[in-house]
């Protein structure tokens, strides 16, 4: 089967591309703006079409610890929600994280706190890549900025997961996950038929048992395990950095944004070069591992960078570690749902910047 | 030294008038003395040896008393989040639905914070066996008041006894699940004399029978006492239960497949 082009919203997408990448297993709860993504699956059959398991859970507390058991099980399995209900799962996945279970966790996230809105929002950032639950972890968290990556990213995600044993999130928004765009969708894999070697299958005579826990009383063997943890996400770090620059080679300003804001931004960097300002920007499409370097070395050669975000500023605070007082690094987002203009960050860089 | 020789002489084999299952590991259990932990263990454990089950086994144990359960038995585990345990074993047995899945929980577990888990996994009737071990106390952070605690009974949070006017009563939790059409066989076992553990045996290996028909799931509540919770001595707790925890909480089975088949036939003849 070839690849094939369709008209699709990112949250149908996500939906598609996980059937067509084999996944074993979807456990999902409603919630706007991603509830399109379980009606998807419920209405495509993956179940006749792969043998996929399908279940609206009853609450996303169930549905990660789901994940969790399917997880356990070796499986490609995968949850979606949206901020609240991203919230509701950060118990079950700080146990994913501490069993070092691979899964996949989509967040189509909107404004809050609490229940906010139901409009876009990049106010998740700080929950998606500090950790979000207790503990000393971290996801591993793609950024996409177009339907397209929507689908990709979810082929790359369980890549990701299995490579480290670790849970993978998606951090979309309401834009991305509600807005219609053309899709090349991969061709059809099987659902693997390897198991890997840890997973709980049955205690099968030739091998030990297998135990999915992340339990540890005797304090010496906890530490050596979060050591391992923290070995791990340095190899992460070292490995696994992706971002793509627009304009950057000649920038004397330099914008840091990711996802939809990154959409915008590039408008924004289109209008300021035609007032004669040389801007560039930097999109983060891995949140963690952050893009830390590459935005230091470009932090060598620019007058100042502006963080533009969908939050009251919570990735600038990663733009600033990384820029470590090199240069003026200021933030301008909007909040609650609302999406910056083109032309309100143009003017934003120039008052907060270029000092009006 | 002669001791040691005549410990010896006992455990030879043909002398042996009760062995341990090779499905028990040597590993020592976390339990109090006189607790019914072990006792239930036991039973699993033998039930999926006899049955030949140990390959096709995969249990989930809880957080409570028995969140180290998968050191004591030789088989594949998952230990979930408190109460999430009917969640974790509902996706394993959909992806894995020709093994043998359950769940072992405790009171808090299962009937407090696992509440909506327990009642959805046996609403959507998933094909697996739920043990429920209730005595009717936190155990393991020290006694406090469980959802199955009785009216005035003392706890560490209740230390007054247990004042339903503001505490609330005790919930009935294997009395509910029977009433949903997603449940297959229910029933309310005890491990305090031998007599009830043998009865509490019949039920396991039933249920681990029926499990193979994927009609629906399997619920067996354990009462059982807690001795250190209760501050009594073994004895006395198992007094104290029989006395106390079984006219609240009945032996015997709630619902069988039987008792549903006649209740169909009926509801059947009384539409003709």
């Amino acid at each position: 089967m070839e690849k094939e082009l369709r008209l699709m919203k990112g949250n149908e997408a996500v939906a598609e591309a996980a059937i067509r990448a084999g996944t074993d297993g979807y456990f999902g709860y409603p919630i706007t703006p991603q509830s399109e993504i379980l009606e998807y699956l419920m209405d495509a059959r993956p179940f006749d079409r792969t043998g996929m398991i399908v279940l609206q859970a009853e609450s996303e507390v169930a549905a990660i610890n789901m994940v969790y058991g399917g997880a356990g099980c070796g499986k490609k399995v995968m949850t979606s929600s949206s901020s609240p209900g991203i919230s509701l799962k950060q118990e079950g996945i700080s146990y994913i994280a501490g069993a070092e279970l691979p899964c996949l966790i989509v967040n189509v996230a909107r404004g809050g706190p609490g229940l906010g809105t139901i409009q876009p929002a990049q106010s998740d950032y700080f929950q998606a890549v500090k950790g979000g639950g207790h503990g000393d972890y971290h996801l591993i968290v793609l950024a996409p900025a177009s339907v397209q990556e929507m689908a990709d990213f979810v082929e790359l995600g369980f890549e990701l997961a299995f490579k480290y044993r670790n849970p993978v999130m998606i951090l979309s928004d309401g834009a991305i996950g509600q807005m219609m765009e053309k899709v090349w969708l991969g061709p059809q894999k099987e659902r693997s038929k390897s198991v890997p070697e840890w997973a709980v299958t049955g205690k099968s005579p030739n091998r030990e048992r297998n135990i999915i826990t992340s339990l540890d009383l005797d304090p010496n063997a906890q530490e050596e395990f979060v050591r391992k943890l923290v070995a791990k996400y340095k190899k992460i770090r070292e490995t696994e950095v992706r971002y793509e620059e627009f304009q950057c080679e000649d920038a004397e300003y330099l914008f840091v944004a990711y996802g939809t804001s990154a959409r915008v931004c590039q408008k924004s960097v289109q209008l300021a070069r035609e007032k004669g300002i040389k801007a560039g920007l930097l999109r983060p499409i891995t949140l963690f591992p952050f893009p830390s370097d590459r935005i230091k070395e470009i932090a060598r050669r620019v007058k100042g960078i502006l963080s533009v975000e969908m939050s009251a500023g919570q990735m600038v605070e990663d733009v600033r570690l990384a820029v470590c007082g090199q240069v003026t690094v200021k933030h301008f987002g909007r909040m609650g749902g609302i999406i910056p203009t083109p032309d309100e960050v143009v003017e934003n860089l120039k008052s907060e910047i270029l000092g009006g | 030294m002669a001791e040691i020789t005549g410990i010896k002489e006992i455990i030879k084999n043909e002398n042996l008038a009760y062995k341990r299952t090779s499905l028990m590991t040597d590993n020592t259990l976390s339990y109090c003395p006189g607790c019914g932990h072990g006792t239930v263990h036991r039973i699993l454990a033998e039930i999926i040896e006899e049955e030949g089950l140990q390959s096709d086994t995969i249990g989930v144990s809880p957080v409570g008393c028995s969140v180290l359960l998968y050191n004591f038995i030789d088989i594949d585990w998952q230990e979930a989040a408190h109460g999430r345990a009917p969640a974790v074993a509902t996706a394993i047995k959909r992806l894995l639905p020709e093994k043998f899945v359950f769940t072992y929980q405790g009171d808090g577990d299962l009937a407090a914070i696992g509440t909506a888990e327990t009642i959805h996994a046996c609403n959507r009737g998933e094909n697996i066996l739920i043990i429920f071990i209730n005595n009717g106390i936190y155990g393991m952070t020290g006694g406090q008041m469980a959802p199955t605690t009785l009216p005035g009974m003392k706890s560490s949070t209740s230390p007054f006894g247990r004042d339903v006017k503001t505490m609330g009563n005790p919930l009935k939790m294997t009395d509910i699940v029977a009433t949903l059409p997603g449940t297959y066989y229910v029933t309310r076992q005890s491990v305090h004399t031998p007599a009830n553990v043998r009865k509490a045996k019949k039920a396991v290996r039933k249920a681990v029978q029926y499990q193979k028909l994927n009609s629906g799931t399997c619920f067996i509540e354990i009462v059982s006492n807690c001795p250190s919770g209760w501050k009594m001595t073994p004895v006395q707790s198992n007094q104290w239960m029989e006395e106390n925890m079984l006219p609240y909480y009945p032996l015997g089975d709630l619902k069988t497949p039987e008792e549903t088949q006649k209740k169909q036939t009926k509801n059947l003849d009384e539409n003709d």
